[in-house]
């Protein structure tokens, strides 16, 4: 709590009626909660926003009448970043294994294959899939074709829907591979051991003991990647979209373009992409807080501690400034590194608030 | 398990470990009976914990060869066909680390089902049961459903202590297995130990400063020196009877 600092600095000249609202002032906002304080800060920017959009003589019945378009176009957002996801987990899981391989082959492979998607701006990588993959394998069949099937040249001819979801896989999967080799190696090398010696084999390790393990670490940010991705799904309009499978960013252009609307159309665009992954933002924090469940000691005592015992351990104190602002929230990989190596080692248990999901 | 008595269930021939430059083992014979407890002690540094990490290929000796029931190996370089013997070996020999080293995703009942299940391929409802039956004879029956971390340090580490013994072991490997334990649950640890080797005839090999349960519990006491086994004999010889200066030195420094 604030409060004036009179009597303990220097003498003042006049300790009159300021100083006295001011102490009123501090003590009536003490007793306001700091969530509700955070809220007024965002209705004030908001408002001060639509005044602008006002100001500026905004088209709201355009947007009205054509959110309804653009919005369908976050189906294939959202489509396109599911598929995404689930290419670059099952890359990254590959990747993290090569990476932590001692077989030259899968160590090379995967050296190679995060090289090159970390070392190559994603854009680039679209057109070289889009473009430059068609017609290699076009003059490949030209110069083969007796060696090569009949189809061969249309099968790497994608649309720009496939080749999205296979760039951003390819892309985040390499990124991605750093953060499972780092999930898997943030397990520690006792638990590799102890299932060496009941004689399992590696896949089993891998699976039963490793992963289980490496999950917990691994989840807060592939959520992360999976809301970046999202975003991300907007750069595949440089390819150019048919008109029935247009994601959210490429209906906003067109739409915004043929109407001279382009502000309404992009505002209308970054509003949705906002509130999706607000809405992820959301369900990934609830995730986190379900993965770290059995890592948490639960405190002893009273019913009302169990109660809370879902609550996370962390030797950190609240930031609740950080939290507030919209990050996603980092309490729980705090948890994760007392759970890493959680053994015999005692955990601070101090009872936390779970983290809050930004508005 | 049964007590036969003058059967070798674990055989160590010239067994060398060098870490780069540094040779830790320096030529280790040693021969293990059904029934027999172990004690192998010895100053930090001495070789202990490596020679029961040899034994079940944790560490890969450089030179030398080991037998656990009849799973002979020779150390040097690992090769594909030797990847699955040093398995078959493992699932010979139990082993309780310093560190627990529980999965911390399972319960007590999960940890100790984990071998049986996984690597001997039981079914489910037998593997419970003999988790169970396990965990009742480590003193754990009101624990089988709590995760490692809302146990106690004794009771992680008896919980580690069924879930090798679960695997139905020829032979049991403790490395320190109360160096990490506060004082006052040390006592409940080496109780089991104890309960295992006189009541079940378990062969163990106990890598361990308790010097107090090394005199009541072992048959033979191996002395570690600079990589090598300075001396052996009964407690008794040890205690009280030992010709070698360094054993004296190291038995009045821990006693």
């Amino acid at each position: 709590m604030r409060t004036d600092d009179a009597g303990t600095g220097a003498p003042r000249s006049s300790p009159g009626r300021d100083d006295r609202r001011r102490d009123r002032l501090a003590l009536a906002s003490a007793n306001v909660p700091f969530r509700v304080k955070v809220a007024l800060v965002w209705a004030a920017i908001f408002a001060v926003l639509a005044f602008l959009f006002w100001a500026a003589s905004f088209d709201n019945g355009w947007i009205r009448e054509h959110i309804g378009f653009i919005g369908r176009g976050l189906t294939f957002t959202l489509l396109m970043a599911a598929f995404g996801i689930i290419l670059a987990v099952v890359l990254a899981l590959v990747g993290a294994l090569g990476r932590l391989s001692r077989n030259p082959v899968a160590y090379g492979l995967s050296g190679f294959y995060t090289s090159f998607f970390r070392g190559t701006p994603l854009i680039v990588q679209l057109f070289l899939f889009y473009l430059a993959m068609p017609r290699t394998a076009q003059n490949l069949f030209d110069k083969f074709p007796n060696f090569l099937p009949t189809s061969f040249d249309d099968f790497f001819t994608w649309s720009a829907f496939q080749v999205g979801i296979l760039v951003l896989g390819l892309n985040y999967g390499a990124y991605m591979t750093e953060i499972f080799r780092a999930g898997i190696q943030s397990v520690s090398h006792g638990q590799s051991e102890a299932a060496d010696a009941l004689g399992m084999t590696y896949r089993q390790k891998m699976r039963r003991v490793m992963l289980p393990q490496a999950l917990r670490v691994v989840i807060p940010p592939t959520g992360n990647e999976f809301i970046a991705m999202m975003k991300d799904t907007a750069l595949v309009s440089v390819l150019g979209q048919s008109i029935e499978s247009m994601e959210l960013f490429r209906r906003a252009q067109l739409l915004g373009n043929a109407d001279v609307r382009p502000t309404e159309a992009l505002v209308t665009a970054a509003a949705l992409y906002w509130a999706l992954t607000a809405v992820f933002t959301f369900f990934q924090s609830r995730l986190e807080r379900r993965v770290s469940r059995g890592y948490v000691r639960t405190v002893a005592g009273g019913p009302k501690d169990r109660e809370r015992g879902k609550v996370i351990v962390t030797g950190a104190g609240g930031n609740d400034q950080g939290r507030a602002s919209g990050s996603v929230p980092d309490a729980p990989e705090e948890a994760l590194e007392v759970g890493g190596h959680a053994h015999g080692a005692a955990l601070p248990t101090v009872p936390q608030k779970p983290p809050e999901d930004p508005p | 398990m049964t007590l036969t008595g003058g059967e070798a269930v674990v055989r160590v021939e010239n067994l060398h470990k060098s870490f780069g430059d540094l040779e830790v083992l320096k030529g280790i014979d040693m021969e293990v009976d059904r029934g027999e407890v172990v004690v192998i002690f010895g100053r930090s540094g001495s070789g202990k914990s490596t020679l029961l990490r040899c034994i079940n290929f944790l560490e890969e000796p450089t030179v030398g060869t080991i037998e656990v029931a009849g799973q002979r190996i020779e150390g040097g370089h690992r090769i594909r066909s030797k990847r699955d013997q040093i398995r078959q070996l493992r699932m010979h020999c139990g082993m309780v680390f310093q560190q627990f080293n529980l999965f911390p995703h399972m319960t007590a009942l999960g940890n100790v089902m984990e071998g049986p299940v996984t690597v001997k391929g039981l079914d489910e409802d037998r593997a419970r049961r003999l988790a169970v039956e396990v965990l009742e004879r480590v003193g754990l029956a009101d624990k089988v459903e709590e995760y490692p971390i809302r146990l106690s340090g004794g009771q992680q580490q008896r919980v580690a202590i069924a879930r090798a013994l679960a695997m139905e072991p020829d032979v049991m490997l403790f490395d320190e297995p109360t160096s990490a334990l506060d004082p006052e649950l040390i006592g409940e640890v080496l109780g089991v130990m104890k309960a295992l080797a006189m009541e079940m005839h378990i062969t163990m090999m106990v890598v361990t400063h308790e010097m107090g349960f090394a005199r009541e519990v072992a048959s033979r006491m191996a002395f570690f020196h600079e990589g090598r086994i300075l001396e052996e004999g009964t407690p008794d010889q040890i205690f009280n009877d030992t010709r070698f200066p360094e054993t004296r030195t190291f038995l009045k420094a821990v006693l």
